[in-house]
């Protein structure tokens, strides 16, 4: 039996860095003023002729008023990201080097109370599927663990980024919340993006679905970015599991933490990330909060009009054929060739259970063909670390 | 001394104030620069002046 | 309705600003008078020492004069020009024009943002001119500025909003007022740029140069405040033809 809510989630542990909390304050505020369904037609159709949406034009995007206008809204997506992109499509390759967990998340096949297989790969494992994965072509590659820092130490994940500079151009990693030194010391090793998912901006949502662990600390997990940033970090990317919560106040807040960073760190490059909770099928009731692809496909379009210049990385949980098609319309970066067990890339073995089931289990070369018989143009590295 | 780019010359050690009344200037609408500083409305009545300095008196005018 | 401009915790209820220059002192009276304005900006030059004539006798009260430190070239005299506009007591806002180019008299946003700092620093509410560079608008905001005041358009020129994508930016970034000055020299220029959000705007040679500058200040006023109604309603929008994809780019969709 676990005992939970055993703490504040809005209390720091020791050791945590403390930022100050006032773009969190903002985005929290805005987002409980946010009411989806107050939105009409008009408003949508005045958005959608604003050349610069702004936040009320997010909100509007957001809304179920805006659902109708989706083919309207794919039209002016598909112009913006031509504009800012023309018609190139990054690809990448998460690796799993780890899986152990200390965090109690209810909606996670890592977390710890699943009696799942652990692992982590040693450096010459790991070695041996970068050097798989580098045959493939890619260039780009982000570098996953679960949270665990006693498992997976800040020195384990710099020393397999430094590894991971022989083989790639683009480092990134998404790992557990850092602080800012350690940040430093993962860029210093050779990474420059980092990705960390809010998953839900609810606090109180939050606190119910985070359990146990560091997770648990709400305002830390916010201020990742901006520790990231502060640590010479590149590129920062955000998201919400979309249907954790309220998907559209989530979508809202995730969007305006995006909008306020780059405010504050305008070099800063921004992408976003949408994974989904999948609807139950055959659920009698059809639950307003679900978010089928018609929803999912809203919130992307939404982040393009928004944020014309953002980078958006479609998820390897959606179906190829959805896939394919957001690629160019409003999505910016695909990953291919997909393992999500811990290795099974190179010779090795997998050492340890995938945290959720893949959907497009399509390998580099297939992805990369698709792309340029849609017109697309596949990019394996669009950046040079200088 | 120069004031206000003329050259003049004082023969006994006067006020900021003193001169600049002896020139015309209403002192509450200037305000003054001694070789180069700003002078505060109080120190006009007690700054000397001597033949060495350089005394620049400004005013308020149109302007965008 | 409450709309108040908001410059350094003063409130102003209109969001013009006048430039006294360039009129005669009866007539900067009647302008400022029919303007609305609750702002002029004045400069400070050597004094004339036996005019007992003084610009500031035909100011009526009420109005908060804002200074500007024309003439300066560095960061450094703006400071001195700005104290000295301080003893002649007018408060503390100042307007920062530092202007190091005698040909097209644009400001110099670098020496700008180091008397901006140098001026916060004394405890000056700053509103400083500037080149609209959004760069240098985020640097002012840094170094302490209470407003920003990016051009519209060569000072005097009467051209309009030539920067108007440029202040846009600025206004879409940037969280203070954001003031056109220079430039604008028609009504319509001063109510496009109120449309697009600026908190105010600044005129002087299109009313000075004005065949009846006394109407063209009403004239400026009233432009100004439609300008402000349509932004806080919100414009409507603009019907543009496009064509029809020829298959949906939505018909890949599952559920």
């Amino acid at each position: 039996m676990i005992k939970i809510r055993e703490t504040d989630h809005m209390e720091y542990m020791d050791g945590m860095d403390k930022t100050d909390h006032q773009i969190m304050s903002r985005v929290l505020e805005k987002t409980n003023k946010y009411d989806p369904s107050v939105f009409k037609s008009e408003d949508v159709r005045n958005v959608m002729f604003q050349e610069n949406i702004g936040i009320n034009g997010l909100k509007v995007l957001l809304s179920p008023a805006a659902q109708p206008y989706l083919e309207d809204m794919a039209f002016r997506a598909k112009q913006e990201t031509a504009k800012h992109f023309g018609n190139t499509v990054s690809m990448f390759t998460p690796l799993y080097i780890a899986n152990y967990c200390e965090n109690y998340c209810v909606y996670c096949g890592f977390n710890c109370s699943n009696k799942i297989n652990r692992g982590k790969l040693s450096m010459s494992e790991i070695e041996s599927e970068y050097r798989a994965i580098a045959e493939t072509g890619l260039r780009e590659i982000l570098l996953l663990t679960g949270e665990s820092k006693t498992a997976s130490p800040v020195s384990y994940i710099a020393d397999a980024v430094r590894l991971a500079k022989k083989y790639f151009s683009t480092i990134g990693i998404e790992v557990y919340p850092m602080n800012v030194d350690e940040y430093a010391a993962i860029k210093e090793a050779g990474a420059d993006f980092v990705s960390v998912y809010q998953e839900t901006y609810d606090p109180k949502r939050y606190e119910e679905v985070h359990l146990r662990g560091h997770k648990r600390v709400f305002p830390y997990r916010f201020n990742s970015q901006e520790r990231a940033i502060l640590g010479g970090m590149r590129g920062v990317s955000f998201g919400s599991l979309l249907g954790l919560g309220d998907f559209r106040k989530d979508a809202f807040s995730a969007g305006l933490h995006a909008y306020f960073i780059q405010q504050k760190y305008p070099w800063t490059e921004i992408s976003f990330s949408l994974p989904r909770l999948r609807p139950f099928i055959n659920n009698a009731g059809n639950n307003p909060n679900d978010v089928h692809e018609t929803q999912l496909l809203q919130v992307m379009l939404a982040y393009r009009i928004f944020m014309p210049f953002a980078g958006i990385t479609i998820s390897t949980r959606e179906r190829a054929g959805f896939r394919d098609n957001v690629v160019g319309l409003c999505a910016t970066k695909i990953s291919a060739g997909v393992k999500v067990g811990i290795g099974g890339h190179g010779n090795n073995e997998q050492k340890g259970d995938e945290q959720f089931e893949i959907s497009d289990s399509r390998s580099v070369d297939e992805v990369r063909k698709s792309l340029i018989e849609r017109g697309l143009q596949p990019v394996f590295t669009d950046y040079v670390r200088v | 001394m120069l004031l206000n780019g003329k050259e003049m010359h004082i023969d006994c050690e006067k006020s900021l104030s003193e001169l600049l009344t002896d020139c015309g200037y209403q002192i509450n609408t200037i305000a003054v620069l001694k070789n180069g500083e700003v002078v505060s409305k109080n120190e006009i009545y007690t700054l000397k002046v001597t033949d060495n300095d350089t005394i620049e008196v400004v005013s308020f005018v149109g302007g965008g | 309705m409450i709309d108040k401009l908001i410059i350094g915790g003063h409130e102003f209820n209109s969001r013009f600003i006048l430039g006294s220059g360039k009129f005669s002192l009866e007539m900067t009276k009647k302008v400022l008078e029919n303007s609305g304005a609750e702002m002029a900006t004045i400069a400070v030059r050597r004094a004339d020492s036996n005019s007992s004539d003084n610009i500031i006798n035909y100011i009526p009260e009420g109005i908060t004069l804002l200074p500007n430190t024309s003439g300066a070239r560095t960061a450094e005299e703006a400071l001195k020009i700005a104290m000295l506009a301080r003893e002649l007591g007018c408060g503390d806002f100042v307007k920062v024009e530092v202007i190091r180019d005698t040909k097209y008299l644009l400001p110099d946003n670098y020496e700008t943002i180091k008397a901006t700092e140098l001026l916060a620093k004394q405890g000056f509410i700053v509103m400083p001119y500037m080149y609209p560079d959004l760069g240098a608008a985020r640097a002012l905001v840094d170094a302490g500025a209470s407003a920003i005041m990016p051009l519209g358009a060569p000072i005097g020129s009467n051209k309009g909003l030539v920067t108007k994508d440029f202040i846009s930016m600025i206004i879409e970034e940037i969280e203070l007022p954001v003031i056109v000055d220079a430039g604008i020299g028609r009504p319509s220029q001063a109510c496009e740029a109120m449309e697009m959000g600026c908190a105010a705007v600044m005129a002087n040679t299109a009313i000075a140069t004005a065949g009846d500058p006394a109407t063209m200040a009403s004239a400026f006023k009233a432009a100004i405040e439609a300008g402000r109604m349509a932004y806080l309603s919100g414009l409507g929008r603009v019907l543009n033809d496009r064509a029809e994809a020829s298959s949906p780019l939505t018909g890949f969709l599952e559920d």
